[in-house]
């Protein structure tokens, strides 16, 4: 590497006129001005480490994007019954099982806890925020509801995110409509994003559609392969297998596939627990 | 370095006991002349007054017309309450350093402080912690440390600051302390030597050396044994056994207002006054507090002039339920901000009463590899900012109930869990569930008594019903047929549980498949 190349953009070199043959400058020569004293050599910039990854509880889709980086913002989206929820669910039991203390912010109200103890969640170590809009926080009575809820759910999402020590900050945004949905700001996510950053804490979102484009480190999407037996089923049980097709469609860790990667995994039913 | 014998006593005097009482709620007034009176309005006499009032001519027994004419003067009602947490503030100063404590009055303590030397240092480093110990807890106390309680105490009450009398030295330095301090220690033991001290001051007697002269003899013959006993307690020969008591554990602070809060602002600065002495005191005991108790006298009475008659002041009472003890003065005032600001008196405010439950600190578990935990502190504050938002109900940590009735559980305080190593809970693959809250009612089209059609939408696939029923013996029983559905919804199909009540005979959708 020159020397030219290891200087700062700013630093002053000495001038010399043509012709001129002038002895080697010395290091005090090559020093920035007073002026640019605080700028740091590119060399000095912090390297950014390759994040640490969890297990999301599904081998197929920890084969596929190597597990759930911590630091890191992921966004599982697809549409109603694509098994969002149930990735959400899989991945919160593994990290219970690990007793770690996650959080759920609900903006849709919709958590199962009858669900979640059938994944396997600790529910001891799950703490549940239930955004709703009849709440007592403050609102601006001519907001809509849904946007009430979505208010809360950043606001929340801000205090527990502050609050750290948390593995899993889990934001279901899966019954918010993607108009509500483009209207969060993006200075809202990069917050996030900054204030996870360099934490134990794996900020999961679920939503119908991606919303945080450029601040997740990583990106699913989720298909169900709606391929329902014709047949009655039997007595004691109601739903089939829910077979899941998850593509990878962004990453920016080290390990980014160079095309979109997908892989195919199903959740079980309840009921076939039980029976 | 002056050296004690084995037995060593020291005392902590709090001199204007009333006046520091006031002074320790409102610091504030510490720079100026306060006096604190006694009796009703507007007969109302000065009991005590710090330095400054009596720099300023103020003396005891002053009435409230006589203070007028000194003019600058801040006057303050005697509170009972406000002393009695002076007094557990110094008995907790007291306790941080010796277990054996003689209660003598409420501004007057003795203490055993025989081989504290190895903890404490010599008797003049003792008497200095002691001093900033009290400092600390908004005191500004006299201490003496002797071999003999009675001698402590005479020059705690006599000299400012810090004594130490070494043995053999007691006459010698109490020598120069007025009859009147014999006086008042005496008075703290028996009510019936006025006489003799009005013998003594009719003799000339004016120090305790005059009277340590007496010859014995010829004082026993004028004054018999109490004469006798005063002159050893002058000269420092008494030798008596401390009477210790075991003192409770409470840490109450009060705080009596002149005039009714009505707004929550001026009411945080009150409780960040009572909670810092409350730590202060907690700290100082090496406790925290699990629990903290509000209570607050309102004034009901009638705000209007023509209403003669007053109600009783009423209490409110809120009570935050820790869930590991905590010492942090300004989490505690947060939380208690956030509460009130949820749970609002109502009324003007009188006066705050604050009790603190004590428990032993959280020992903070260590280790390089137990996984992440919210730090307690941080954690119950974000909760009840959070149940700020959503509502209290709305936020914690999930319970189910051992019953079949759907959506079966309630919200309890989330506390962080304590690291479980036989945890069996593996995850599971099963299809998850999303409640709608309420449930969605819906038309629902029938052939064959199987659901064909939801609203306008074609079901592709069904399955059940399954009959879940419950609680007929209640006014809230349930009995349901359920389905789960697969309608086609444009270009996607969408799973749901559906279900049929047969009691007020109407569909609705539980919650879809995800």
């Amino acid at each position: 590497m020159s020397l030219a190349s290891a200087l700062p953009r700013h630093a002053v070199l000495p001038l010399a006129s043509p012709g001129e043959r002038k002895p080697p400058a010395s290091a005090a020569d090559w020093l920035p001005s007073p002026k640019l004293a605080g700028v740091s050599l590119a060399s000095r910039l912090e390297v950014r480490l390759a994040p640490e990854m969890a297990a999301s509880g599904v081998p197929a889709l920890d084969r596929m994007t190597g597990g759930l980086p911590r630091g890191c913002l992921t966004e599982i989206f697809g549409p109603a019954s694509s098994g969002r929820t149930s990735v959400l669910l899989t991945a919160l039991a593994a990290a219970t099982h690990h007793q770690e203390t996650c959080v759920l912010v609900d903006a849709g109200d919709a958590f199962d806890p009858l669900s979640a103890t059938a994944a396997g969640v600790d529910l001891t170590c799950l703490l549940w925020t239930r955004c709703n809009e009849k709440s007592s926080g403050k609102r601006n009575p001519n907001r809509s509801p849904i946007m009430n809820r979505l208010d809360q759910t950043l606001r929340i999402i801000d205090l527990v995110l502050q609050s750290g020590g948390f593995g899993i900050v889990a934001i279901d945004l899966g019954d918010i409509p993607l108009t509500a949905l483009r209207r969060i700001p993006l200075a809202s996510w990069f917050r996030f994003r900054r204030t996870v950053e360099h934490t134990p804490t794996i900020l999961l979102v679920t939503a119908s559609a991606p919303c945080a484009p450029s601040c997740a480190s990583l990106s699913i999407q989720l298909r169900a392969n709606a391929t329902y037996s014709q047949n009655k089923p039997a007595h004691a049980q109601l739903v089939p297998n829910l077979r899941i097709e998850g593509e990878l469609l962004r990453s920016r860790l080290p390990r980014k596939p160079v095309h979109s990667a997908t892989a195919n995994f199903s959740f079980r039913g309840s009921w076939e627990n039980l029976a | 370095m002056t050296q004690l014998g084995m037995t060593t006593y020291a005392c902590l005097f709090v001199p204007d006991f009333p006046v520091q009482a006031v002074l320790r709620a409102e610091p504030e007034l510490r720079s100026q002349a306060v006096a604190v009176t006694i009796g009703r309005a507007p007969l109302q006499t000065v009991l005590a007054r710090n330095e400054a009032a009596r720099n300023a001519g103020v003396h005891p027994g002053m009435s409230k017309l006589e203070l007028e004419s000194c003019g600058g003067i801040t006057l303050r009602r005697q509170s009972a309450a406000q002393e009695a947490a002076t007094h557990a503030a110094l008995l907790d100063c007291a306790q941080a350093f010796s277990p054996r404590i003689e209660d003598i009055s409420c501004h007057t303590l003795l203490l055993d402080v025989a081989g504290l030397e190895g903890l404490f240092g010599s008797p003049q480093q003792l008497a200095r912690k002691l001093t900033d110990q009290a400092s600390r807890l908004g005191l500004a106390i006299q201490v003496a440390i002797a071999s003999n309680p009675d001698t402590a105490m005479l020059a705690a009450r006599g000299f400012s600051a810090i004594t130490i009398i070494p043995p053999g030295k007691e006459a010698a330095m109490l020598g120069p302390l007025s009859l009147e301090v014999l006086a008042h220690h005496a008075s703290n033991f028996s009510h019936d030597d006025d006489k003799l001290f009005d013998t003594l001051q009719r003799w000339g007697m004016r120090t305790l050396r005059d009277l340590a002269a007496l010859p014995e003899i010829a004082l026993s013959e004028r004054l018999g044994q109490p004469g006798l006993h005063l002159q050893k307690l002058a000269r420092g020969e008494t030798q008596r056994m401390l009477v210790s008591s075991e003192q409770a554990l409470t840490f109450e602070e009060t705080f009596e207002l002149e005039h009714p809060i009505i707004l929550l602002e001026p009411l945080a600065f009150v409780l960040h006054r009572l909670l810092d002495q409350l730590c202060e005191r907690l700290q100082s005991c090496a406790l925290a507090a699990q629990e903290l108790r509000l209570r607050l006298h309102l004034d009901t009475g009638c705000a209007d002039d023509s209403c003669t008659v007053s109600t009783a002041p009423s209490i409110f009472i809120r009570t935050l339920h820790l869930p590991t003890p905590m010492r942090d003065a300004q989490l505690f005032l947060k939380l208690l901000q956030l509460d009130l600001r949820a749970h609002p008196p109502g009324a003007p405010i009188v006066k705050v009463h604050l009790a603190a439950g004590p428990a032993r600190p959280r020992a903070v578990p260590t280790g390089l590899f137990l996984p992440p935990t919210p730090e307690p502190e941080k954690l119950e504050l974000t909760l009840a900012k959070i149940a700020a938002i959503v509502g209290e109900d709305k936020v914690g940590c999930v319970e189910l109930l051992d019953t079949h009735r759907p959506e079966a559980f309630h919200m309890k305080h989330f506390t962080p869990p304590v690291a479980d190593p036989k945890n069996e809970k593996h995850p599971t693959f099963v299809t998850a569930m999303r409640v709608f809250r309420p449930p969605r009612p819906v038309n629902v089209s029938l052939e064959n008594g199987n659901p064909v059609r939801l609203d306008k939408f074609p079901i592709v696939w069904t399955a059940g019903p399954w009959r879940t029923s419950g609680d007929w013996w209640e006014p809230e029983n349930w009995s349901h047929d359920e389905w789960d559905i697969a309608v086609s919804e444009g270009d996607s199909m969408t799973l749901y549980r559906l279900a049929h009540d047969l009691l007020c005979r109407s569909w609705f959708l539980q919650g879809t498949y995800d």
